[in-house]
């Protein structure tokens, strides 16, 4: 179970940290893992260590402000953080609170829009993160809180006009999908609802700041406008504020602020909030082919709801359920695509590898970083299966295997003498769902085709490869 | 041979029988299936037309007072006559290959289409159009209940998705429809050459044709692999296809560049599906300069580029084009120069066969909820056509199908008479 708690609170696992947690009783592995603030993050130093895998620079590296640049440095976070749940769950969150890059760029231009996407705080003017590195740093923490600064984040600001939302005619761009997706779900709210959230947050603005003189030196940042406020009363369906009325008073401008913190507080904790994301993190990371039990969900549901919206309170529930741990969830999720990617490059080594090798097979399979199709994230589950698809996963092996073809070969010397020891060999580095009779005899096949066992040095790097590239490029790896 | 697999479908897994083709009969199959005969092309605008910037109400003082900053000054619109309500429309200025489609009787422009209630989600919105039920947004979608009626065993490339994920129209119940965004990269690699990539091939297809029923995600991505494999080097032929002229470089005109290639090398593709996107435009619409006149620019030059390309090949007459998106919008433009989420939308239809003209009534805009054009207290449009009934005259008249069976009920009275 070690490899399967690792694949699903990370990214799986090198042989390296196999051995790092092989005498460390589950609950340990699964505490360490979940309390990841207690280990230091200083993965981001290892970038251009020849131990760790590569990244490709277009002159410098400019991870801060080159698009480029930050997809691979939060690959390369994925391959080797100690810290691979909070990665794990800024990767949800960004699904989640789905933002594209091509939008913010677009808008603001590549540097601002890096910056506003991933910029790394201690990196940046004005120590402005940027929205993923939000969901690092808030990953576990409460909802409402989270959510109140998402709909301050630049980049969600520009990606859903918030900073163009003003009292003469408000639209109604974020405070729809902030009920329809972030938070409660269709059907539990009306277009009246729709109407009176636009209005809540006319005036939460962005303006540019810091040194003005080049877009390295300025950021944007988070304003409320109070010009732009509408201080009317705004009435909903559902209660809104702390004494159950459903209507926020009317306020001065300058406390008009307060709309919108009541609206969020109100809807991180109303119950099909609680229920949507137990739903969510239950799919993610126990099982997209199995119905959660409802006593399950209802018990996230109520120990989020009565720990002012704790995350964290939720997952702690979630991870030490039985259902985390049972055999039958095993293998019960399709694999993301970055999952795939970082997870292969783990199990077949990185020498000699840059993740940038992944940048285009990712596109192909459909998810690129900082880039979900639109707001309601990517496709999940079967949805990630498509012929165009399996054709980017199997050819995404194949490169991999073929660049590290010398390392599998030297590898593999030991299994020289028979398909069966090499196969086996195989079978302990990669880890797809258990192997299918036929498979297994497809594989065992292949080996033999074309040479007489035991094989050649020759021989055998083309079999560790090609063998290699087979089981990642097998459906049975496609689960995780 | 046939065999009993699951189709996963968003939000459910259903059981069904599923008849697919051995690889090395499809070439066949696919000739015998249709090679040369009609198909459809659905375009859909990803994001929710703003169908009063598409066709342009110019005679409509209510119009230009519920815009005043993103409407589409009556000088420039491309004049298309007036419609039997006595309204006079034009198209965008950008649309000039449209016009001229128009002005040759070939494109049919149907108004404010529809349905109850409509959803001002884009999520649920697409799924309604996609399955063509408003009361559900789940389950299989319109053109996959098409393919599911059409004789076993199937040709995996009787339908030809476009875009990376399956969309809800093209949902079956026992044809799993290949996505191939670019022929070019439909190919298999390998970290060996020569022999051993072939042995390669040969156990990955072997692998991946094993459909066992107890393990029915691995079944079904199985199967998904083996119509990749099978289908290769068809796909590759497109691949080589050149155009009689210069498609945009756009991914739209791409697309549309690869559905000319499979019709001219007789793939027999019977549906196919190309999306183009960014039309969710809450703020800076611009329709003269900026973001919708890109938007229109796109399709203009993609669809022109598409037309003639199909004119030159003598393949007009078997080809139907139908232009969709999941809502309008509002009638009034927000505080931020764009417009939010609507009802009421606009189709389009173009084709060899296609009666051309302007179908329906444009509504008027007055903002009076006594207006009964409007609805929404008089913020959106109201529809006029159900979109149900285009879907009926498309299935009924061009492809030779059921629409009551597939659409579940008779949509065919008053259906706009588009073919």
């Amino acid at each position: 179970m070690l490899d399967h708690v690792l694949r699903r609170m990370g990214f799986g696992a090198s042989q390296a940290e196999l051995d790092k947690f092989a005498r460390v009783p589950l609950v340990g592995v699964i505490g360490h893992l979940l309390n990841y603030e207690r280990v230091p993050d200083g993965i981001d130093a290892k970038i251009n260590d020849p131990n760790y895998v590569a990244v490709t620079t277009r002159g410098q590296f400019q991870p801060n402000t080159v698009i480029n640049d930050a997809r691979q440095r939060w690959l390369f976070r994925m391959v080797h953080s100690e810290r691979p749940l909070q990665e794990k769950l800024a990767l949800f969150w960004h699904h989640h609170f789905a933002t594209a890059y091509s939008k913010v760029g677009g808008t603001f231009g590549g540097e601002h829009g890096t910056k506003m996407m991933d910029g790394k705080a201690s990196e940046v003017a004005g120590s402005r993160r940027g929205q993923i590195q939000l969901f690092r740093d808030m990953a576990t923490g409460r909802f409402d809180e989270l959510l109140i600064e998402v709909a301050k984040d630049p980049a969600m600001l520009i990606w859903l006009d918030g900073r163009l939302n003003g009292r003469a005619r408000p639209q109604e761009n974020f405070g729809r999908e902030l009920m329809e997706l972030f938070t409660t779900g269709v059907g539990h709210y009306t277009e009246e609802d729709v109407h009176a959230a636009a209005r809540v947050f006319t005036g939460w603005n962005l303006r540019l700041s810091g040194d003005r003189a080049s877009a390295l030196t300025s950021y944007y940042e988070y304003v409320y406008n109070a010009n732009q406020h509408d201080p009317t009363a705004k009435t909903f369906t559902f209660p809104v504020m702390p004494d159950g009325s459903r209507t926020i008073p009317a306020r001065a401008a300058a406390d008009g602020e307060q709309d919108g913190i009541d609206l969020i507080r109100a809807l991180a904790r109303r119950p099909e909030t609680a229920e949507r994301l137990a739903r969510k993190f239950y799919a993610f990371f126990v099982s997209e082919f199995s119905a959660p039990p409802d006593a399950l969900i209802s018990d996230m549901r109520e120990v989020y709801l009565n720990n002012d919206t704790s995350i964290r309170a939720m997952l702690v529930r979630l991870f030490t359920s039985n259902e985390f741990l049972d055999p039958a969830n095993e293998y019960s999720r399709y694999i993301w695509p970055v999952e795939y990617v970082v997870k292969a490059i783990k199990e077949t080594g990185w020498t000699g590898l840059s993740v940038d090798a992944a940048m285009t097979p990712l596109v192909n399979m459909g998810q690129q970083l900082y880039e979900p199709p639109d707001v309601n994230g990517w496709p999940l589950g079967p949805e990630w299966i498509s012929t165009a698809s399996m054709l980017s996963r199997m050819n995404f092996s194949a490169t991999l295997m073929a660049n590290q073809r010398f390392n599998l070969q030297q590898a593999s010397s030991s299994a020289r003498q028979s398909p069966e020891a090499l196969l086996d060999l195989h079978l302990k580095r990669f880890t797809p769902s258990p192997l299918a009779d036929n498979t297994r005899a497809a594989l065992l096949d292949y080996l033999r085709q074309g040479v007489t066992w035991p094989v050649t040095d020759a021989q055998l790097a083309n079999k560790a490869s090609g063998l290699g590239r087979l089981i990642v490029g097998s459906s049975e790896y496609q689960f995780n | 041979m046939s065999f009993t697999r699951r189709q996963f479908v968003k939000g459910g897994v259903t059981a069904f029988t599923f008849g697919f083709a051995a690889p090395q009969f499809l070439s066949e199959l696919a000739l015998a299936q249709g090679g040369g005969s009609r198909n459809l092309v659905v375009v859909y605008l990803n994001g929710g037309n703003d169908a009063l910037s598409t066709l342009v109400p110019y005679g409509d003082p209510d119009y230009y007072a519920r815009r005043p900053t993103i409407a589409v000054p009556a000088g420039q619109v491309l004049q298309v006559g007036t419609d039997r309500g006595g309204n006079i429309l034009g198209l965008h200025p950008a649309l000039t290959g449209l016009k001229s489609v128009f002005d040759g009787g070939r494109l049919a422009i149907i108004q404010r289409t529809g349905y109850v209630n409509s959803s001002r989600s884009h999520f649920q919105g697409f799924d309604i159009y996609g399955t063509a039920n408003p009361n559900n947004s789940q389950g299989t979608g319109w053109l996959g209940r098409y393919l599911d009626t059409l004789p076993s065993p199937i040709d995996p490339l009787v339908g030809w998705n476009t875009t990376r994920e399956t969309p809800r129209p093209l949902v079956a119940r026992t044809v799993g429809v290949p996505a191939i965004t670019s022929p070019a990269t439909y190919s298999f690699a390998s970290p060996n050459a020569g022999a051993e990539a072939g042995f390669e091939r040969t156990a990955a297809t072997r692998i991946s044709s094993h459909l066992p029923a107890d393990r029915p995600h691995l079944s079904f991505v199985n199967s998904t692999t083996q119509a990749a494999l099978g289908t290769l080097d068809r796909v590759a032929t497109v691949a080589t296809y050149r155009p009689s002229l210069t498609y945009p470089g756009t991914g739209f005109g791409q697309a549309l560049q690869a559905v000319a290639g499979a019709m001219n090398r007789q793939i027999g593709t019977k549906v196919f599906w190309v999306s183009t996107g960014g039309y969710d435009t809450h703020a800076n619409q611009n329709p003269i300069n900026g973001a919708y006149n890109t938007l229109m620019l796109t399709v203009n030059n993609g669809l022109s580029s598409f037309y003639n390309d199909l004119r030159n090949q003598g393949l007009l007459d078997s080809t139907l084009i139908l232009i969709f998106s999941e809502f309008g919008r509002r009638i009034s433009e927000n505080g931020s120069q764009g417009t939010d989420h609507g009802a009421a939308g606009i189709m389009m239809a173009l084709g060899g066969q296609v009666r051309g003209g302007l179908y329906g009534t444009a509504g008027r805009l007055r903002n009076d909820p006594g207006n009964p054009d409007v609805e929404n207290n008089a913020i959106d449009v109201r529809h006029e056509t159900d979109f149900r009934a285009v879907y009926a005259r498309v299935l009924d008249e061009w492809l030779g199908a059921n629409s009551s069976a597939i659409l579940g009920a008779d949509f065919r009275t008053g259906a706009p008479a588009i073919l």
